[in-house]
């Protein structure tokens, strides 16, 4: 626990050393250092919550006098204490170099810094949370600090707007949250999480208290159709703060929907299950669509974290449809797919907006069809970038690959179910979660190809330079990681077995029963994985491949022009395009999107294609007509008459009096 | 699992993938060999690829300026990861220890994880062609893999696994059982082989010319060794797909002990089947022309169908009460 | 759990073929050229016909042979030709409709297919075990033929909709209960066979009154609004 502590007090004092920053530089390095060792103070606490066998409580005489703050620290707590640690430590490496170009514009590097650590320290108490009321007070502490991270450039109208809608969405979500608790408190009479678990709801008073909370963290996390705010906010921030939303806090979110359907509901139902696979599946597939259309690379990467939400639903889904379904083991399985996939998101999303911030820091670029070439110019950070892209795209020997295959062993266990409906909805799910994953694949393909790939298409572009050391260590950090949770995936099951031994009284021993080498989820007959062996399988190939070939004869290669058919040297612009490249998938999926051509004629030919979200115009524009229409109405309380406002107040008097009598 | 592992049955796994990679070509010859003969042609000798790869190996090669690392290092990750999907594929024998590092899923990652690389080796080198084949490539591939999962998870929900050889055990051990679930499976899966494998009517092997190219644009620029690897694995993702329909939905003659006379009899009915397999293929692309690239979406959409459909019989025909 | 494995060879056969009537419904469904949802209509009535000559054998029921050899005459040769010489009358035959969306056709059989399994699921009292899922099949085939002409704009693919229909409720009744006494089977195959000569004079009659066998034109025929 004081490891715990230690995390949360070092946040609060980079927060300090940062509201020094503006007037002695060396400052800001220092509140950096801060947040860097309070990230692996978290991962240290993380690892032994994980490891340990023994829940550790902590009571703080802050809050309120009769409900003093309760912190716990039990393996899920660990798990995503570990997660949060791990990013920002990556981040705190990555910052001081990123933060230099703000510390000489006009917004102040205080504000930056201060709000990042408190951002920070908010995400650590929420997942450290025994009672609801330290869990409700540390998640506003966390959604205003990054209301205020997303707003930091606010110079820029999109950016205001953005942030404004993140308010909104965060607050919406947060009173359902509370809602949620409100109900579990008020059938057990206490705030606190241990009294919420010994409450027995009735079916239908649980399933309005997960609906509340899946209402809630889902919006948080990101889930269709509550995701609009996600491409608006993540994309406005710093760089190095979108890799500590997208990374940390969609997770955050996950943690809490974790914490309240699997621990303190208890008993969960099928139909929950139900409900979360779908909503899992459509965040999934509208995530990728919309992010293959898009040309900002910030918003391509925050369409991919809706879609990764979506897949880890997916899994949570699966967990509680078997869990409501009665079987433990396969319950847990999902569960632990789920988490597995938790981390490996946090991992990959991170290192792909660092990369995604090293590019805009050198080449002031965003927008990928002005990008281009950029290996050959940032030969680390490319690299880098491709090992983020090859672990997001779920291929092996990395981790994405691990927590999919994972998913899909679960449903495909879907046989065991009683309901021959149930058996064919879910590898129905499941095939949906494999033209996700293709789709994301090519996404990934199209954002690497057009932008570090081909030649620079414009001259920031072709001006833009490898990075410093910081930013290149802080994301070969988290490419090593990727690559180590996808090499050793029976390591991390074994560490992350404590989760569902505590939650659901059923660990996956067997998962890890013949040894390091060999993962087998159910059973070695059924299915086995040996990510060690996949390694070395693919290394041997390559490298046997490379040496016979490069051995005799011919070694020199011989550099040529590019293919031009005869004519003359390809010219950049002759490259294809980012939206070039999604065009056949925007042709056979455009039904789910609303895509706007215009090809103007009248002076030269301009070609100008919008792809927009659907979801938009179906919710959110309606509930806001709705919401206006009604501000109207009650406006017209506000008459100016004096008169009429004293005729108010005598009119509530009567009725107070009225009321007492 | 420790009964897989002794030294005899990885020497048979390795001795497995080297014929895996050393019979592609031989497929390849003897399906355009068919096409020949449909033709009214002679056609190439069957030794023909094998003179083709031996000369590509010996030429220089020439990369384009504008390509960087991804270009160079793609022919061997391409190659690599198929030579290893294609050691999962029980060939001539079931229970080698590649079934316990692999199942069928991962299969299809590797297949996946050449794919991704091929795709960016296209855009490498910032031409229109190799994007254009890029993109088309990504829009079959990324249609085609549900279809494909699909089928599989219907053959998993059979057999209740998703190892390679527990599969072929279940199936073999039941006896001549007609389900339709996997002949549903069989017709999808071999619609996803055509698309996966670049064959007509999704994609013409012979073709350079921009409005018909899709896995011929991703190799355009490459030559000598690079362009030998390349094909080569193109002809190999060829055969491990014949190997999977012919060995996983047709096991009959496969070796399940490692004695030399079940191993030769399961050499010779792979052999036997992937000759008619290719027959059947010449057939196919003899008989049917090749689609234009925006009627690939309703081909594999078909192969989707059939493949839930399959799923749908499964659970409705060949569950009882 | 009684699986496939365990029945015999016969059973297996007719629910091979069963899987194989669904599979023509879903390729009417989604065929945009007539002539080869002309074929696919054919197939299933062969596929049908070929059903009941398996039942026919293993049950010993005799006058299912007569059945079979009924329902391949009307509905695998002399319904198709009838179609065919109509298609060609109207020269419709290198129309093709555009169905709007057929992904969502197709997910929409799926659905009703599901659907189907689980209406049929609570049936539990037959006389031969596991004709329960034949049944929910051809409850599928009715449903998809009725979805049929919800979804199609054609005339003529709406006749096939509803002759689909009659082969899913001969499959049930075949499956069910060893089909029907032969009078109510001379009668249905009459009715059809009615039915098809009326379509094809109506269908002259709409072709010469709104110039076109779209059935979405038909409320031209309105007299209350001006069209």
């Amino acid at each position: 626990m004081t490891l715990a502590y230690g995390a949360v007090l070092l946040s609060l004092a980079s927060v300090l050393a940062a509201l020094f920053a503006d007037r002695y530089p060396t400052a800001a390095r220092v509140a950096f250092t801060l947040l860097g060792l309070g990230g692996l103070a978290a991962v240290a606490a993380g690892g032994a919550a994980l490891l340990g066998h023994e829940v550790e409580r902590a009571t703080l005489p802050l809050g309120l006098p009769w409900q003093p703050w309760q912190l716990r620290l039990d393996p899920l707590t660990g798990l995503f204490l570990a997660i949060i640690g791990a990013v920002v430590a990556a981040v705190a490496v990555y910052g001081p170099a990123y933060a230099r170009e703000f510390r000489h514009g006009r917004s102040s590097f205080a504000v930056l810094g201060g709000f990042t650590g408190l951002f920070v320290a908010g995400m650590q108490l929420v997942v450290l949370a025994d009672e609801a009321f330290t869990f409700m007070v540390a998640w506003e502490l966390m959604s205003l600090s990054s209301y205020f991270l997303v707003a930091y450039q606010h110079e820029q109208a999109a950016n205001r707007r953005a942030a404004f809608l993140y308010l909104l969405m965060a607050h919406i979500g947060g009173l359902s949250i509370l809602l949620a608790f409100a109900v579990l408190a008020a059938h057990g009479g206490s705030f606190s999480f241990e009294a919420m678990r010994q409450v027995a709801l009735t079916p239908n008073w649980a399933t309005v208290a997960f609906a509340l909370a899946f209402l809630g963290f889902g919006m948080k996390a990101g889930l269709v159709p509550l995701h609009a705010w996600l491409p608006e906010a993540h994309p406005a921030a710093p760089s190095h703060i979108s890799a500590l939303m997208s990374g940390v806090m969609l997770k955050v979110a996950v943690y809490g929907f974790v914490r309240f359907s699997f621990d303190l509901l208890g008993e969960p139902q099928w139909g929950w299950g139900v409900a979360v696979l779908a909503v899992g599946g459509a965040s999934a597939m509208l995530g990728v669509l919309l992010a293959l259309m898009q040309s900002d690379l910030k918003r391509l990467l925050a369409y991919s974290s809706v879609e990764n939400v979506g897949i880890i639903f997916v899994a949570l889904g699966l967990a509680l449809l078997f869990l409501g379904s009665g079987a433990t083991r396969l319950g847990a399985l999902g569960l632990m797919a789920a988490l597995y996939h938790a981390v490996n998101h946090a991992l990959f999303k991170s290192l792909l907006f660092l990369g995604a911030g090293a590019v805009l820091h050198t080449s002031h670029e965003r927008n990928l069809e002005n990008l281009g070439g950029l290996l050959r110019r940032m030969p680390w950070t490319g690299l880098f970038f491709l090992l983020g892209c090859v672990s997001i795209s779920s291929l092996p020997p990395f981790n994405g690959f691990v927590s999919e295959w994972l998913t899909f062993q679960t449903a495909l266990q879907a046989w065991t179910l009683q309901s021959g409906v149930l058996r064919i909805m879910v590898p129905v799910g499941a095939a949906t979660l494999a033209l996700t994953g293709a789709l994301g694949a090519a996404c990934f393909v199209r954002a690497y190809g057009v932008g570090f790939l081909g030649q620079a298409r414009s001259r920031q572009a072709r001006h833009a330079r490898e990075v410093s050391l910081g930013m290149r260590l802080a994301q070969g950090a988290l490419a090593v990681a990727c690559l180590v949770l996808g090499v050793l995936p029976t390591g991390m099951v074994e560490l992350l077995n404590g989760i569902p031994q505590g939650l659901l009284g059923q660990g996956l021993t067997e998962a890890t029963v013949h040894g390091w080498l060999w993962l087998t989820p159910i059973e070695a007959r059924t299915a086995s994985y040996s990510g060690p062996l996949v390694l070395v399988g693919l290394s041997a190939a390559w490298l046997l491949g490379a040496w016979v070939l490069r051995r005799g004869g011919v070694r020199r290669v011989q550099p040529c022009e590019p293919w031009d058919c005869g004519y003359a040297r390809p010219d950049p612009r002759m490259q294809y395009t980012g939206a070039a490249f999604s065009q056949p998938l925007r042709r056979v999926f455009g039904m789910a999107l609303s895509v706007a051509q215009v090809v103007d004629r009248r002076d030269g030919l301009r070609y100008r294609l919008q792809v927009g979200d659907r979801v938009w115009g179906l919710l959110y524009e309606p509930v806001g007509r709705m919401v206006k229409g009604a501000a109207r109405r009650v406006a017209r309380l506000q008459s100016g008459n004096i008169r009429i406002y004293l005729g108010w107040s005598l009119g509530t008097l009567l009725v107070l009096l009225w009321l007492i009598s | 699992m420790a009964d897989l592992l002794s030294s005899l049955h990885w020497a048979l796994a390795l001795l497995q993938t080297v014929l895996f990679a050393a019979g592609a070509p031989l497929l390849t010859a003897w399906v355009r060999r068919v096409k020949a003969r449909l033709q009214n042609r002679r056609g190439p000798s069957l030794l023909q690829p094998y003179q083709d790869l031996r000369k590509l190996f010996a030429k220089q090669v020439m990369v384009a300026d504008s390509a960087s690392r991804v270009f160079r290092a793609a022919p061997y990750i391409v190659f690599g990861s198929t030579l290893l999907a294609a050691a999962v594929v029980p060939l001539v024998a079931v229970h080698l220890p590649a079934a316990a590092i692999a199942d069928v899923i991962v299969m299809a990652g590797f297949l996946a994880l050449g794919r991704f690389f091929l795709a960016l080796a296209g855009m490498d080198v910032g031409t229109a062609f190799g994007g254009m084949g890029s993109s088309r490539e990504m829009m079959v591939s990324g249609l085609a893999e549900p279809a494909m999962l699909m089928s599989v998870f219907t053959v998993a929900m059979s057999a209740h696994s998703t190892n390679l050889s527990s599969v072929v055990d279940h199936l073999l051990s039941g006896g001549l059982v007609l389900r339709p679930s996997l002949m549903f499976a069989l017709m999808a899966l071999l619609l996803v082989a055509v698309a996966e494998t670049g064959r007509i009517p999704v994609d013409n092997p012979a073709t350079h010319l921009e409005l018909t190219m899709i896995h011929e644009a991703m190799l355009l620029e490459y030559s000598g060794r690079h362009l030998a690897l390349m094909e080569w694995a193109a002809q190999l993702k060829l055969m491990l797909y014949g190997v999977l329909i012919a060995n996983v939905f047709l096991p009959w003659g496969i070796a399940r002990t490692l004695a030399p006379l079940p191993l030769l009899a399961g050499f010779v009915s792979v052999a036997a089947k992937l000759v008619l397999l290719g027959v059947a293929l010449a057939l196919a692309e003899t008989v049917l022309a090749k689609m234009r690239l925006f009627r690939v979406p309703q081909f594999l959409n078909l192969a989707f169908l059939l493949a839930l459909l399959g799923m749908l019989s499964h659970v409705i025909l060949e569950l009882g009460p | 759990m009684t699986t496939i494995a365990q029945l015999s060879l016969l059973q297996q056969a007719v629910f091979v073929l069963a899987a194989l009537v669904l599979f023509a419904s879903f390729s009417l469904l989604a065929q945009v050229r007539l002539t080869s949802a002309i074929h696919a209509f054919a197939w299933q009535g062969a596929l049908v016909a070929a059903v009941t000559t398996l039942v026919a054998v293993g049950s010993g029921v005799h006058h299912l042979y007569l059945s079979a050899g009924m329902t391949f005459v009307l509905k695998a040769l002399l319904i198709p030709w009838m179609l065919h010489r109509m298609v060609r009358r109207l020269r419709l035959g290198r129309h093709v409709e555009a169905i709007t969306h057929p992904a969502l056709v197709i997910m929409a059989g799926a659905s009703l297919v599901v659907f189907s399994y689980w209406v049929a699921l609570p049936i539990e009292r037959l006389h031969f075990v596991a004709t329960r899922n034949v049944v929910a099949v051809s409850l599928a085939v009715v449903l998809l033929g009725l979805l049929m002409m919800v979804a199609r704009k054609q005339a003529v693919a709406q006749v096939l909709g509803f002759m689909s229909m009659e082969n899913g409720l001969f499959l049930a009744a075949v499956a069910a209960t060893r089909g029907m006494p032969l009078v109510v089977e001379l009668g249905v195959a009459f009715d059809v066979l009615v039915a098809m000569v009326l379509f094809g004079v109506f269908f002259l009659q709409i072709r010469e009154s709104i110039d076109s066998l779209d059935v979405d034109r038909l409320n031209r025929l309105s007299e209350s609004e001006e069209s």
